[in-house]
Order: C-alpha cells, then structure tokens, then sequence
C-alpha cells in the first residue's frame, strides 16, 4: 500500500506504509526526511503539520474532529480539502491517497 | 542622544529595564548571576529547582510575558499524561505547579526579553546580551529554548510584510490609532474577538474575516460578537485572506471563501492566528547545532562551548525523545556538571530532596 505525498518543492513522493513505524500520516511524512514542521509533534495544538488532501472523493476520510477544526482555525490558506496529518491514523483506508503540504508560515 | 546608565547587580534583585524618554537616560542592567537560562518552559523552570538545590542561582529570561512556554501558549486547557506519579495534568497546572516548585529558590524572572548575542566575557563567564538591552554575565547558560521563541504567526502573502507596523498589525498597542479607520480583523479566537469587540466603537468600519462561522473563543465573547453582526454594527466574511491590492499603501484585501473571492476596500488589517515558536534566535551564539537544534553530550548536556548548556526540544543527541520529563532528566545532569563550574571547590555529593531541601524550605521536614 503506498501513498503519494507532493512537497512544498513541488517534488512527489511515493511512500510505503510497510517496515514503517509511523501511527499518523505526519510521522509517515516526517520519518521519510520530507519537510514538515509539526511543531508540536501531534497534539492537535499547532497546525504546522497542515496538508491538502487531493483525491478526497476517491478516498473519503473520516470528518475532523472539532479539535482539529479548532487548530485549523490557526492555519493559513484552509481550503475545504484542508486537514491535520498528525489527526489522520495510517490505516488500509488510505490506500491511493494523494496528498500535499500546504504552504509553510513565512 | 540618549546616555546610558549602568546598574550593576549581584543576582539578587530583579530589575527590569526601562526607557525613560523624559530624562533621556535608558536603564541597562548589567545583572551578574551563577546561572542564565534562556526559556521559560517546564524544562527551563525545572532547571531552577535542580540548579537551586545545588545552590546555584537563577536569572531566566522568556521571549513570552509569561512562564510555561510550549505548556502555556499552545496546549493551557489540554491534559498532559505522562508525568510520572501525575496521571493527567493541564498545561496550565504544570505550569503553575513548577513555578510554585522552583519558588523557594527565588529565581528571577525577566519576561517579554530575547536572547541577543552570547559572548566570551574573558574571566571563564559567559555574556549575554538580550533584545531589552539588558546584559547578563554567568558562569553557566542553559539554553532551553524549546522550538524557538515564540512570535505572533505572519500573514503569508508575498510582499504584504511590508505594511506590517502601518497598516498590518499582529496586536494592539494603541486602540485610538484605529479611530474612523477601516478594520479587517481575521482570526476566530479570543484575541480576534477580543478586539472585535474593544475596536468595534472605535473603528469606522469592521469587518471580522475568519475561516468559518464557528469561534474558538470565551463563550461571553461569542456572543456579544454575534449581536454585533446581528444588528449590523460589525460585518463577517467566512473565507481566508488571500490576496490585497496596493504597492506603497494597502487599499484592500482579498478573500477565498472556497467558491468566490471577495474584495474589502480596507485602511488596516489585524490578524491573530495565535503564536508559533520562530527557531533560529541562536544562530551566532556559535554554539554546534544541527537541524536548528543544539548538538549536546548527554552525560552532561554540555555544548561545544565549555559551561553552555542545552536541555529540552532544543537539545539533540542519539536517542533524544522531546518529552518533558526527558528533559526534566536532563536538568538534573546539567545542574550536576554545572555545579563544578560554579562552585569548584565544592564536594559533588550527591544529596536526595528529602535532606537537601530541609534547611531551604523551611517548612515541616
């Protein structure tokens, strides 16, 4: 199962989901060197680990919880596909997820 | 021409530095100390309880007008569960609990204070300059930065970085300044709707711009901001800034609202999308670092630099896990190393709190 991830360099990156030891998508992004803040390394608190999810309709995710609504609150250019990495499990419904890291604060 | 007026002190009171325009004199305190931490968090507070029971006093400087760091500005109302003998705690609670912890050591707190430059004093002290002008001269510096200081979170559209402190505020120093003046407010939690409702007299127009209808704010607030919308004293836009128009002045920013962009003709433009730690305050201390953080030893959590220290997230060594009580463990060795630079001639024994705390504390053995 692999899910492809798009850096801020415009760069797409296809990773495995087998020998990892990530529990989130963020970790799953962090742990591949891919650059991703996530300040405040999964508590739902920061945003900075903020991404677009890019096929939503192909795969559907579970709804943001209001803790993750909230921290969006503080994130910059929030689109509707926006979400939290370290809020998303790595589970099979994942499989073909196409995803991007939004913008970085300046 | 503003004369400078040194004041020397040896550790024990607290000053904070002052700009006396009338006397054109500015206050530079020159503070000499055992020890300097940069960072307020709970590993920096806790660096006090470990280093004052080594009898090694404390100056602590924070960027924030507050302790707790990371605890305080980013997770106040959440619960921390792993504390050891501690099930669940806010980070409000740490925070407080740690302050009442370290109290008896008197350290001294300055707050709204940055970290400058750091320096070889010549004497085997360390100097350290700081952003309010303030000098401080240290036999030992604990850096416990945490993830950089904190700083409000910038607008982040090309260019409009050169409106800030004229048209573009991240905070509110003077509320007349806005009086008759077009308002956009964007953010949707206590301090975008704290101002809406102390600028909404004030300003000719406002308009809150956040990405939902729904705030994150005092339930007291939320409400009294909704009659403002209701009966129409103040507008609201849901979307996110996207876009404004003007070179030398800002005439107008521009939102996405998902399906359409709007336009708002606007005089000034106050976002409060909260606090982010800003990492790099360091660079120039000529401390090692790698990846933004400090490369330490950790047997001591000694830098390259000889009586420089690091301790918490901003500390990396092989193995390194960013929790708290990582770095309360990592206190506890720094202040044990430090205390030979400190106090030389001192014996290194080793002294559980039960004992070493009685004569300190005063209180019932």
């Amino acid at each position: 199962m692999t899910i492809s991830v798009t850096d801020r360099d415009n760069h797409t990156h296809v990773l495995s989901l087998q020998d990892r030891n990530a529990s989130t998508l963020m970790e799953l992004i962090a742990d591949a060197g891919i650059s991703i803040l996530a300040e405040c390394g999964g508590g739902c608190v920061c945003a900075t680990c903020h991404i677009y999810v890019q096929n939503p309709d192909t795969v559907p995710l579970p709804a943001p919880s209001e803790d993750e609504e909230n921290a969006l609150d503080s994130a910059f250019n929030v689109k509707t596909n926006s979400r939290l990495s370290c809020q998303i499990p790595l589970t099979e419904a994942l499989k073909g997820i196409e995803i991007a890291i939004a913008p970085n604060w300046p | 021409m503003a004369r400078f007026l040194y004041v020397y002190l040896h550790g024990e009171a607290q000053l904070y530095s002052h700009s006396l325009a009338w006397a054109e004199i500015i206050v530079m305190a020159l503070i000499e100390t055992d020890a300097l931490i940069i960072g307020a968090g709970p590993c920096g507070l806790f660096a006090i309880f470990e280093l004052g029971m080594l009898d090694i006093r404390c100056h602590i400087i924070d960027a924030l007008n507050q302790p707790g760091g990371q605890c305080a500005e980013l997770y106040p109302e959440k619960p921390i569960y792993d504390i050891p003998a501690v099930p669940s705690i806010t980070g409000q609670q740490l925070t407080a609990s740690l302050m009442k912890q370290v109290e008896p050591f008197e350290p001294c707190f300055h707050f709204n204070t940055k970290a400058h430059s750091l320096s070889d004093h010549g004497d085997g002290r360390w100097k350290l300059t700081t952003d309010q002008g303030d000098s401080f001269i240290a036999s030992v510096v604990v850096i416990a930065a945490g993830g950089g200081c904190f700083e409000p979170r910038k607008v982040a559209l090309r260019g409009i970085d050169r409106f800030h402190g004229t048209q573009l505020h991240y905070a509110v120093r003077d509320p007349e300044r806005f009086k008759g003046r077009r308002l956009v407010i964007a953010g949707g939690g206590d301090s975008a709707l704290d101002w809406t409702l102390g600028l909404a007299g004030i300003a000719a127009e406002l308009t809150l711009v956040h990405r939902r209808p729904d705030f994150r704010a005092a339930p007291a607030s939320v409400k009294k901001v909704r009659e403002l919308i209701d009966s129409g004293r103040i507008h609201f836009q849901a979307g996110h800034l996207s876009g404004y128009s003007g070179e030398a002045h800002l005439s107008s920013i521009k939102l996405d609202n998902g399906t359409n962009q709007v336009e708002l003709a606007c005089d000034d433009v106050l976002a409060f999308y909260g606090l982010t730690a800003q990492p790099g305050g360091l660079s120039g201390f000529g401390v090692a670092m790698e990846g933004g953080r400090v490369i330490v030893d950790p047997e001591r959590f000694g830098t390259n630099l000889s009586g420089v220290y690091a301790i918490g997230d901003i500390a990396v060594y092989p193995g390194k896990l960013k929790l708290i009580l990582s770095g309360f463990h990592e206190a506890a060795l720094m202040a044990h190393h430090a205390k030979t630079l400190v106090h030389p001639a001192a014996r290194n024994t080793f002294q559980h709190s039960t004992t070493a705390l009685k004569h300190i504390l005063k209180t019932e053995a």
